[in-house]
């Protein structure tokens, strides 16, 4: 199955965490946790939307989202920016670099998946509203 | 035989003459006409009156008797002039600066103006000099009695018609150089009559006796090879080395100090001065004229022992040869040079003594006490100075001729002359004292001058009177009561020498101890220190650098008053009109201490310079500024000089305190960009738990139907994150801490494989999940290195986890060895994993760097391990590096060109027993 939601991101205990709450949103998710797999998973599978952390061995966030800007065929990929820095210049080079959104660790878990729901719609099935239904 | 009346006539013919040389010399003077009167001709000429009556008789006397004795009279001054030239440079140069007007002057001026210096210098050349006039007195006489006599062969007794003759004689001369010395009262104006009528006399007393010498040589001995031939018949010894021994040493000295302490050479040379570039001719000229004097000195007495029957008195040769052989004509003339010789000398000596006189005695008590020499106020001192010098010169006079009274009979000149030398030598350790010894004190200058004289007059003066006086020839046959010991001319026992000889070592000897010791005793007061820095840096200094008055004023009337008390009216209107600038009157003189300071130069070059500043000092008074004060002024200016060269100094140091501080600056900046990068990283490094920790939290609060799997694998997680936390603040306290550099720990002897095990022993955990195999390789056995035990551990567990935690290897595996090098222990890590690839070989020792995580595991550092470890073993003196191996050594596997394995190796300093 195509994943809906790629998450980058090499620290296992946050991977695990973003994979359970985007997954619990309703999307179907992928990961990988290193900037040269991002590039690799995303030119064979082509997500619809990628969750990427700025400190990444191998490659890291800024490299991986201007090589992907860079290229038409993933040039409009919603990607959605972590970092744990949070400084003032790494939001804004990565805004530069086209990146679709931006949010800093530590973060409320809604925040990532209204972030997420905004770049790609409401997921076909919402978990979300079932379980806060429940 | 020549008659009486032409004698005399030609004498007082001869005297007439000088007077015109000397009335046209200053009339010239007068019209500025100086060409001639200042040329270093007439200057050299001037000095020549060294050569008297006792050159012009007594050589040949001496050369009779003592053979070559009679040359270390010549050799003294020639070495001076040619060799001292410098030294007499500088007393001229000094003569200039200071005004000064007489030896005593000098000496007195140099050591701080002292009054007492410069009577005692004073009473020691009068009483010095007597003999030498008395020297005068007697050649005269004695060569008027040869000849007017009617048998020049016959020797001369002295009858009381002598003392009578001498007495008109002394009269005469008395009389003679009051005209020519005291016509008008300017001591401080050269003397260029008497100086031009010197010179004359120099050429006249040159001629004759070269004259005689020439009639000698090749009228009677017929030339030189036939006159020298008869030396050995006549008794006179040319090749004996006993003519140069210790006398002969003694006497060159003597005659050395004498060509400047003889008040006359040193009127001559330097106060009659008119340049200082004259020196330079004199320095060959006078030594010339001197050998020319001498050149037939021999062969007179040769012949004159060889043809002139016994008993004949050699000192009268050069007139008795002429006369035997009836060269009347040149007998004449030869007494004339003789006269020129001995007046020549009476004048300048009785002219610079009654300088000294009445400059360092009579003025200094009519200044005390005006009343004693009838001084009314606003009267001229100008008829006192010259009453007083006129007085002076009759004094001197009038005690040659009782010299000569008192020692008629004794003898020969030359030792007449000789005790003079002696007595003036006495002021040779204070003049080259004050040119160059700064610390010479003038109470140094006082005892050493007290001393040497003293010793001077007992072995010297005093054996003098012996021929006429019964209690003096006893005195030196057995001592002052019959002490031996004390014996005029056997002082201390030292008879084995010649009585000069004795008299003059012992007296330069306690003089010259004398003056060093109790300078060095005692201190320089104000001036003295001031005169002491004009004088022996005379060369440094510019011509104004003599400072008196520093602050004085006073009014110009005052003043003005007080300069025509010492120099008359006339000459204190054109003093002042030459002070008056330029155009105006000398009543627009502004009192300025420069115009005091020159005042009381000029004062000084009529009555001294101590009697000048005591005057200057009465007047101005109220506002006079004492030497003590000016010295303040001095040491002020000394210290603001000082605080200035401080201030300068201060300007350099704040320069590189801020040079310093720039730098600091820069390396603060530095340290505060470390800090803003480490606060970053901090943070990063805090909020990965913390983001893992908060999401964790809320998904187990929103998610109330998680499986009890689910939630227990997120609390773990929780729980593991927050271990971290706190294992990365406690790693940051532990690193700043060590940064800091606190003593944390006490370094001892350990046993490095016990840390060893105790390390793998607790990495088992580590290990054993990764799956590494740790292998211990060759160890050094038995040493100790210098560590602590925790901490080395720490250091071991941190590089052991490393190797586990970042390899990534198939059969992972980390090596550990150690070997002894030197004084250290190595200790190295070699693992198998994927190696630290040559970017991150600068940076794996940065805080917060991070190898490529092993993705299997929830293990990880806080990036601070190795930071850490360095820091430690810095602390140990050891150190941690990283060795770049390209196959670790036992290792065949390759798995790829970045999988050579890291190699850490630990470097420890031994413990030695």
């Amino acid at each position: 199955m195509k994943p809906d939601v790629l998450i980058v991101e090499d620290e296992p205990a946050i991977l695990t965490s973003l994979e359970f709450i985007l997954h619990h949103a309703g999307w179907a998710t992928a990961c990988v946790t290193d900037g040269e797999a991002a590039m690799q998973y995303i030119q064979l599978t082509r997500p619809r939307a990628v969750v990427l952390d700025l400190m990444l061995p191998k490659k890291n966030g800024f490299e991986v989202l201007k090589a992907l800007r860079a290229d038409p065929r993933t040039h409009d990929l919603p990607i959605l920016i972590l970092t744990a820095k949070g400084q003032q210049q790494d939001k804004l080079t990565a805004m530069e670099l086209g990146a679709s959104g931006f949010i800093t660790k530590p973060y409320a878990n809604s925040d990532v998946v209204d972030a997420v729901n905004e770049l790609i719609g409401t997921p076909p099935l919402s978990k979300k509203t079932n379980i806060e239904l429940s | 035989m020549i008659s009486g009346s032409v004698v005399i006539g030609t004498s007082i013919a001869y005297v007439i003459l000088l007077f015109i040389v000397a009335y046209i010399s200053d009339l010239r003077a007068r019209q500025g006409r100086w060409k001639l009167l200042r040329s270093p001709l007439i200057y050299t000429l001037a000095i020549s009156v060294y050569a008297t009556s006792w050159t012009f008789y007594g050589a040949v006397g001496s050369a009779a008797r003592n053979g070559l004795e009679f040359l270390a009279i010549y050799m003294g001054p020639t070495l001076v002039f040619v060799g001292w030239w410098f030294g007499l440079r500088k007393l001229v140069r000094i003569g200039h600066n200071q005004r000064i007007t007489s030896i005593a002057d000098f000496v007195s001026s140099r050591f701080g103006k002292s009054e007492r210096l410069a009577i005692l210098i004073t009473i020691i050349a009068v009483i010095g000099i007597t003999p030498y006039i008395a020297l005068q007195l007697k050649a005269i006489t004695t060569s008027l009695r040869v000849i007017l006599a009617t048998n020049p062969n016959v020797s001369i007794a002295q009858t009381g018609d002598d003392l009578g003759l001498a007495f008109a004689i002394a009269a005469a001369m008395a009389l003679f150089s009051v005209l020519f010395g005291t016509r008008n009262i300017n001591a401080n104006e050269q003397h260029h009559g008497v100086v031009a009528a010197i010179a004359f006399e120099a050429v006249v007393k040159f001629v004759a006796l070269v004259a005689v010498g020439l009639f000698v040589v090749f009228g009677i001995g017929g030339g030189f090879e036939a006159t020298f031939a008869r030396a050995q018949d006549v008794g006179i010894s040319l090749n004996t080395p006993d003519s140069f021994g210790p006398r002969w040493l003694t006497i060159t000295i003597l005659s050395a100090a004498a060509i400047i302490c003889l008040p006359r050479q040193f009127q001559t040379t330097v106060v009659e001065n008119a340049d200082e570039n004259h020196l330079k001719t004199a320095s060959w000229a006078f030594p010339l004229y001197l050998l020319g004097m001498s050149i037939f000195t021999l062969p007179i007495a040769i012949i004159g022992l060889s043809v002139l029957p016994a008993g004949s008195d050699p000192d009268m040769f050069v007139l008795a040869l002429p006369l035997a052989n009836d060269q009347n004509a040149l007998a004449l003339f030869a007494f004339i040079g003789g006269f020129s010789s001995a007046t020549s000398m009476i004048i300048i000596a009785s002219i610079a003594l009654s300088i000294m006189i009445s400059n360092h005695i009579v003025v200094p008590i009519a200044l005390r006490s005006p009343n004693l020499f009838g001084l009314k106020e606003g009267q001229g001192m100008t008829r006192l100075l010259l009453t007083s010098r006129r007085a002076s010169i009759a004094a001197t006079l009038f005690l040659g001729f009782v010299y000569f009274w008192l020692t008629s009979g004794s003898g020969a000149l030359a030792p007449i002359g000789l005790i003079s030398f002696a007595g003036v030598a006495q002021f040779m350790p204070a003049i080259l004292a004050a040119l160059y010894w700064r610390d010479a004190t003038a109470n140094g200058a006082l005892a050493g001058l007290l001393t040497g004289s003293a010793i001077w007059a007992y072995s010297s003066f005093l054996p003098s009177f012996a021929t006429s006086n019964e209690q003096i020839a006893q005195l030196l046959l057995t001592g002052p009561w019959g002490i031996e010991f004390l014996r005029p001319q056997a002082l201390l026992g030292l008879d084995s020498f010649d009585p000069l000889v004795q008299s003059v070592f012992w007296s330069l000897l306690a003089n010259t101890i004398a003056l060093v010791v109790v300078s060095i005793m005692g201190e320089n007061n104000a001036i003295g220190r001031l005169q002491a820095t004009l004088f022996v840096d005379v060369f440094k200094q510019n011509q104004n650098g003599q400072r008196g008055f520093a602050r004085s004023s006073a009014p110009l009337n005052d003043l003005f008053a007080m300069t025509r008390r010492v120099l008359g009216t006339e000459r204190a209107e054109s003093l002042f009109d030459s002070f008056a600038p330029s155009g105006q009157s000398r009543l627009n003189i502004e009192p300025t201490p420069e115009f005091i300071t020159r005042l009381e130069k000029e004062l000084a070059g009529s009555i001294g310079a101590a009697s000048a500043h005591v005057l200057l000092g009465q007047v101005v008074s109220g506002d006079t500024v004492t030497m003590e004060e000016v010295m303040q002024m001095a040491d002020e200016t000394q210290q603001i000089l000082e605080y200035s060269q401080m201030l300068e100094e201060t300007t350099t140091e704040l320069r590189s305190t801020t040079d310093q501080l720039q730098q600091a600056n820069v390396q603060l900046r530095q340290l505060d960009q470390q800090k803003d990068e480490f606060l970053s990283q901090v943070s990063h490094e805090v909020r990965t738990p913390m983001t893992a920790i908060r999401s964790f939290a809320e998904i187990l609060l929103t998610n109330k139907d998680l499986k009890p799997t689910q939630r227990q694998q997120f609390v773990r997680t929780i729980h593991d994150e927050s271990m971290r936390l706190t294992g990365l603040l406690e790693e940051i306290l532990d690193l700043n801490a060590l940064e800091r550099g606190e003593k944390l720990w006490a370094n001892e002897p350990v046993d490095p494989n016990r840390a060893l095990n105790r390390a793998i022993e607790v990495c088992t955990p580590v290990t054993d999940q990764h799956q590494v195999s740790v292998q211990l390789g060759n160890l050094a056995k038995d040493v100790r290195v210098i560590a602590n035990f925790d901490r080395i551990c720490q250091v071991f567990i941190n590089l052991i986890s490393n190797a586990a935690k970042y390899n990534d290897a198939k059969n992972p595996s980390v090596t550990i060895s150690s070997k002894v090098d030197g004084q250290h222990l190595l200790v190295d890590f070699i693992d198998n994993g994927p190696g630290i690839s040559a970017a991150d070989t600068q940076t794996i020792f940065d805080k917060f760097w991070r190898g490529t995580r092993n993705p299997d595991t929830s293990q990880s550092g806080s990036g601070l391990g190795l930071a850490i470890s360095r820091e430690i073993l810095g602390k140990m003196d050891g150190s941690l590096n990283l060795i770049t191996k390209k196959n670790p050594a036992g290792k065949n596997e390759k798995t790829g060109p970045n999988k050579s394995g890291a190699c850490f190796r630990v470097t420890l300093p031994l413990h030695t027993k």
